[in-house]
């Protein structure tokens, strides 16, 4: 079963593979790149027209995984760019800087379009000006994506998202790519992405079971691989999940932990739902400092920031560009914050977790702005306890290993304190809570 | 106002600009029942909207250096700028009991979670966000913006009853024509003679105007403008700067002194950009001023880091700008941790190096209370260009 457990894996790593071999021969295939960010990304859209995505923030977290975060961001804030600003814009532009060398040491492409899906992030907008700047003769596609400041989708916005992929973003694709735009071809990638989708909400709600058969924080970061980046709305991807769901539906059945780099975690001890990116540049020993304790996450924020499917919203091919329009903005930061709390609120009821922590980033106001408030509003609300952290994406002058240990330790003695006062309630069986 | 001595009305312009009890916005709201107060963050709002409704709109911007941030602190962590410290501060120590509602323009990712905080601590108060649209296309942007003014106008309307007849819409939009090409009139004095008003005078100038109803604020401007011309007063020995990057959280007073007496004389800068937002007047004789209103936004000409760039070049607006206030240099001047006015600076620093346009950059946030270094590198800056430019 080790190696059925690692196939899933091994699957993706090969998927990523073909995607950046694709993408280092353009020149000679003559596809055409398209760069833009992974929430409310448009993948079955920008696969529609044949052309091949690339997203920054993942060549950024890469980046920070590889340990040439730093160099990068140095070399950005060399020509101008502030400590204070956003790590993986500055991580981004030093990359490109130094020869725009890809995660698998392929060179990647200059971009024939920035697809600038302005969702949940005001950086993301002022990231693409620059990079117009740096790449002087590209198109660049603004996609406005308006933030459900009133908690819900309201038509009008639909309206104006599907405006504006009718009369801009369509066709300055079509001149890009040379081909007109077929609204059935992306009908059917929709529909696949609707399947890849199911079975992604499968697997993110096998955490309410006991033991976790999944980590929704750092295992989850490679479950939403595929889905959130260049696969959406191909076969492929459905058979990515398809393989993680038997592994995770084999785990579930054998009562086994998810998945660490030193094996399946026994005796969970703490089930935590987190708020917040994790840090790329330390993450292996982040997570240790996790399941050393017998800590898994059982929800995540940061999973449903390239979209949220938990309350029910699939991909659909009825109204392609509707459906479009309502996958961005129901992405997790373009929510407001009563409705992040809701779901937040949520993970942790339905899963059963212990506790809340949140991973405050430096880099990310989108995120961070208004995570206090948050993090009281739910203690108060569910009177569970809660923790709190900071680190950064990719900036590894922000990540402090000992003031993180220090404030998990005393998470960790909370969760112990209240584990304690529980200890003689052993009515509910695995059954129940599962 | 009436006719008031130039002492005078720098005194009630300061007395406003200290008091952070609103009491002005206490005594005009007391007038009338129907009246009510709406806050606002910077940079823009259609302040005609709230205008028509019979309110009074009042920019926040924060507290500065004038009050201790005891509970602030609690909602921010330390990596995020300072203004919203001090806008929850004010907000929880009851300094907007006066206020009915609370507008939050879409410019950066802080200000619309700061937002979502107010939602959720002031559940009894308005309480929107505005998302201007970043497609400027008048079938597409257009009509986004549109329903987002219609929107405002039923919220508005829910706290008073009144309803904006296409009449109330017309008067307000004059009437702040006026108010901007008033300003205007006192930009351009300036930019001839930066002496006649210093620019810490001319900033608590617009903050008043942030405050006071827009009616008091133009009797007030053309009171000023008569005196401020009639000012027999020598030029000093300083270059002139635009200084940029300051839209939202507020430099202190003591910064702008600062720049001044080190050799500066700040001929243009965004500290209040939402007064002078449209540089042209928005027709005010229309059968459909709210579409007026839209029309304008869509052409928005402003140089602003908060609007999508698009084809207009935001270094070449700032180049523009230069050379209309005959300036011989830029100083970037932006908050800590403000995303936008942050990463705009690399790609107008370069824009001003193409068109050989000197140009320095600085830090602050707004209770920053040491002005030895900014002495220090503005004096240095204007004694480069008057000795090698």
């Amino acid at each position: 079963m080790e190696v059925q457990k690692e196939s899933s894996m091994i699957k993706q790593k090969q998927m990523l593979a073909e995607h950046f071999m694709e993408l280092s021969q353009v020149r000679e295939t003559g596809r055409k790149v398209v760069y833009t960010f992974v929430p409310g990304n448009l993948a079955e859209f920008v696969s529609t027209f044949d052309m091949l995505p690339v997203y920054p923030e993942i060549n950024a977290l890469q980046s920070g995984m590889r340990k040439k975060s730093e160099e990068y961001i140095r070399e950005a804030e060399d020509i101008g760019y502030s400590e204070d600003v956003c790590s993986y814009v500055k991580c981004d532009i030093g990359m490109m800087l130094q020869g725009n060398i890809g995660p698998t040491g392929q060179r990647l492409p200059a971009p024939d379009i920035l697809l600038l899906s302005y969702t949940g992030c005001f950086v993301f907008m002022k990231w693409f000006e620059n990079l117009r700047h740096l790449y002087p003769n590209t198109e660049i596609a603004m996609l406005h994506v308006p933030y459900q400041e009133a908690g819900r989708i309201e038509p009008a916005a639909v309206k104006y998202v599907k405006d504006q992929l009718i009369k801009s973003v369509i066709p300055k694709f079509e001149k890009v790519s040379g081909q007109k735009f077929d609204i059935d071809k992306l009908g059917r990638k929709l529909e696949l992405a609707a399947q890849a989708e199911n079975l992604l909400v499968d697997i993110f709600d096998s955490a309410r079971h006991r033991p976790s058969p999944i980590d929704a924080y750092f295992g989850g970061v490679y479950y939403i691989g595929p889905i959130f980046t260049a696969f959406r709305g191909n076969e492929d991807c459905i058979d990515y999940y398809r393989e993680l769901k038997a592994e995770v539906d084999y785990r579930v059945a054998k009562k086994l932990g998810p998945i660490t780099p030193e094996g399946h975690l026994e005796n969970e001890r703490f089930r935590l739902v987190v708020e917040g990116p994790p840090n790329w540049t330390h993450f292996r020993d982040f997570w240790k400092m996790f399941y050393d304790r017998g800590a898994v996450f059982v929800g995540s924020s940061y999973t449903r920031v390239g979209g949220v499917y938990d309350d029910g919203f699939r991909h659909s091919s009825k109204d392609p560009l509707a459906s479009l329009a309502e996958y961005c903005m129901g992405c997790y930061t373009n929510r407001s914050l009563p409705q992040r709390i809701s779901l937040l609120e949520r993970f942790i009821k339905n899963n059963h977790a212990d506790g809340l922590l949140v991973n405050s980033i430096k880099s990310c106001n989108s995120f961070s702005a208004g995570q206090l408030v948050m993090m009281r509003d739910l203690e108060a609300r569910l009177g569970i306890p809660v923790g709190f952290i900071e680190t950064d994406l990719v900036d590894p002058r922000y990540y402090s290993f000992s003031n993180i240990k220090n404030r998990l330790d005393s998470f960790f003695q909370m969760l112990e304190q209240r584990q304690s006062i529980w200890i003689g309630d052993d009515s509910l069986s695995d059954d129940v809570l599962a | 106002m009436g006719n008031v001595t130039y002492a005078q009305t720098m005194s009630s312009i300061e007395k406003l600009f200290d008091d952070l009890t609103f009491e002005y916005v206490r005594q005009w709201k007391a007038k009338l029942p129907s009246r009510r107060v709406i806050g606002f963050l910077p940079i823009y709002i259609p302040r005609e909207i709230i205008h028509a409704c019979g309110m009074l709109p009042v920019g926040i911007f924060g507290a500065g250096d004038r009050i201790p941030v005891v509970r602030g602190d609690a909602y921010f962590q330390s990596y995020i700028c300072h203004l919203p410290r001090t806008v929850v501060e004010l907000a929880l120590c009851g300094n907007f009991g006066d206020f009915d509602g609370f507008l939050f323009p879409s410019i950066c990712d802080v200000i619309r979670n700061l937002s979502g905080i107010f939602k959720l601590q002031f559940e009894n108060k308005l309480v929107r966000y505005l998302d201007f649209p970043q497609n400027f296309d008048p079938e597409v942007g257009g009509v986004f913006y549109r329903r987002i003014l219609d929107d405002l106008i039923n919220d508005l309307s829910s706290l008073n009853g009144l309803r904006p007849t296409n009449n109330n819409l017309n008067e307000s939009i004059a009437v702040y024509n006026r108010s901007r090409r008033l300003l205007l009139d006192l930009v351009r004095l300036r930019t001839e003679k930066p002496h006649l008003l210093s620019a810490v005078d001319f900033y608590k100038l617009r903050r008043a105007g942030n405050t006071l109803s827009v009616e008091d604020f133009n009797a007030l401007l053309e009171n000023l403008l008569q005196f401020v011309g009639q000012i027999d007063a020598e030029p000093e020995d300083k270059i002139r700067v635009v200084v940029t990057g300051a839209f939202c959280e507020q430099p202190p007073l003591g910064l702008i002194k600062t720049i001044e007496n080190a050799g500066c004389y700040i001929v243009d800068d965004d500290f209040q950009l939402g007064l002078t937002w449209f540089s042209q007047d928005i027709p005010d004789y229309s059968d459909d001023p709210l579409g007026a209103l839209v029309e304008s936004l869509l052409e928005l000409k402003t140089f602003s880091s908060a609007v999508f760039e698009d084809d207009r070049m935001r270094g070449e607006l700032l180049a523009e700008r230069v050379l209309e206030r005959k300036a011989d240099g830029v100083i970037f001047c932006a908050p800590s941790f403000c995303d936008p006015a942050l990463l705009d600076r690399p790609i107008l620093e370069r824009a001003m190096n193409k068109h050989h346009i000197k140009h320095t950059s600085l830090q602050y946030h707004e209770n920053l209370g040491q002005f030895h270094v900014i002495k220090e590198q503005a004096g240095a800056f204007s004694d480069m260009i008057k000795l090698w430019e």
